[in-house]
């Protein structure tokens, strides 16, 4: 029992230090799950990450928030879901209703607007750094660097919830195309390194992330 | 009563929010004034001030409301409202793919949607360029400074493997010193 309560605990007080970096859209805070998650307290693996953001997209609602009560379900089962989201939900409530009291004084304080412009800008290195860090995992061939490649586009004219449906879509097809055609279609990366392809995937990545 | 039907509110906004962002502001703004909680004034200033803050916009505006409708119990009930369906929804897709994550269809369906995903972050990362204004095409010291910032984020995140809090904090005293 105490065991389980220290668990929850860790759960809550982990998403409450990542609370405060969700900013712009919530991918931000990818690399603090990455070091706190996955390096720091081995609860999951990145590729495990990818796949947890991509339901967490799937599903309405804030993708911080839906990633945060994924993984804590994942990690610990409905109440570890609980943690969360209360650790990921109290930062932002706080700051939220602080900043809105203080709002009429700071709004136009210098020092503030200084700092932020600067954080701001770090804010999308975090995301562009969290494109690697996915991107990693989910190109390992052609097919998923093409769907990655279209996909950017498509997104500033189609609501992303279709896209989202597209890419399910496309990939049943690609892999029954494949198959149909008498190609073996690996379907994940971790399968990939075991036969020793890992080299061209990392390579692959290369020319996404200068254009993110 | 007021709290029951703040609750009720954004427990319905958040059934239809994909992907918690802009596209639900309008809906929460019209119910805000609908119920006569807020006037429109208000909500700008609500919306500029969830803007800045971290998290989703939309959870924040709905503390917002909730506060200013009855301070912090109104704000507490507004949270948890907007956000329980995500907890009721992502814990009924958890259970669900547990039982068919071992289906191949299920591997073909994550074997597209992976890719996606990585081009909603790369989309996200252009539309928080775009929406701050860091984007631009012609040469200014402004602009090259957010690019050196920038740069330099990037490297020490890649390349120098340093802590993301530290690297936030740093670019806040960088930002102070450079441009106020």
């Amino acid at each position: 029992m105490n065991d389980q309560l220290k668990m929850l605990f860790q759960i809550f007080w982990t998403f409450f230090k990542i609370g405060p970096v969700t900013f712009g859209g919530g991918y931000a805070m990818i690399p603090l799950i990455e070091k706190e998650i996955v390096e720091k307290r081995e609860w999951l693996k990145i590729d495990d990450v990818t796949d947890i953001f991509a339901l967490a997209q799937s599903v309405p609602g804030a993708i911080a928030l839906n990633a945060s009560i994924f993984i804590g379900h994942r990690i610990s089962g409905v109440k570890g879901s609980i943690a969360a989201m209360l650790g990921i939900l109290l930062p932002t409530f706080i700051i939220v209703l602080s900043l809105g009291m203080l709002y009429m004084l700071i709004k136009d304080h210098p020092m503030v607007e200084a700092a932020f412009t600067s954080v701001r800008t770090t804010i999308l290195a975090l995301i562009v750094y969290a494109a690697k860090k996915i991107g990693k995992t989910a190109i390992f061939d052609k097919s998923t660097l093409c769907i990655v490649v279209a996909g950017v586009p498509i997104l500033f004219f189609i609501h992303p919830i279709f896209v989202i449906l597209i890419g399910m879509l496309m990939g049943v097809i690609i892999v029954w195309i494949k198959r149909k055609l008498g190609y073996f279609t690996i379907l994940d990366r971790q399968h990939k390194e075991a036969d020793g392809g890992s080299k061209d995937c990392s390579l692959s990545v290369e020319p996404l992330e200068k254009g993110g | 009563m007021i709290l029951i039907q703040l609750f009720k509110t954004f427990v319905i906004i958040g059934f239809v929010s994909f992907g918690g962002g802009y596209a639900i502001i309008p809906i929460i703004e019209a119910e805000a004034i609908k119920h006569e909680w807020i006037t429109a004034q208000q909500f700008i200033d609500i919306i500029g001030i969830s803007g800045m803050s971290p998290g989703p916009i939309a959870t924040n505006s709905a503390i917002l409301v909730g506060h200013s409708v009855s301070g912090i119990i109104g704000a507490v009930i507004s949270a948890l409202g907007i956000s329980l369906p995500s907890f009721i929804l992502v814990l009924i897709i958890a259970a669900f793919f547990q039982k068919i994550n071992h289906y191949s269809i299920t591997k073909s369906i994550f074997y597209g949607l992976r890719p996606i995903v990585t081009s909603l972050i790369i989309y996200a990362a252009l539309k928080f360029a775009i929406t701050n204004n860091m984007i631009s095409l012609y040469f200014s010291w402004h602009s090259l400074s957010l690019f050196i910032v920038f740069s330099l984020s990037l490297l020490s995140l890649w390349k120098l493997r340093w802590h993301p809090f530290l690297v936030i904090l740093l670019s806040g005293f960088v930002g102070i010193t450079i441009y106020s």
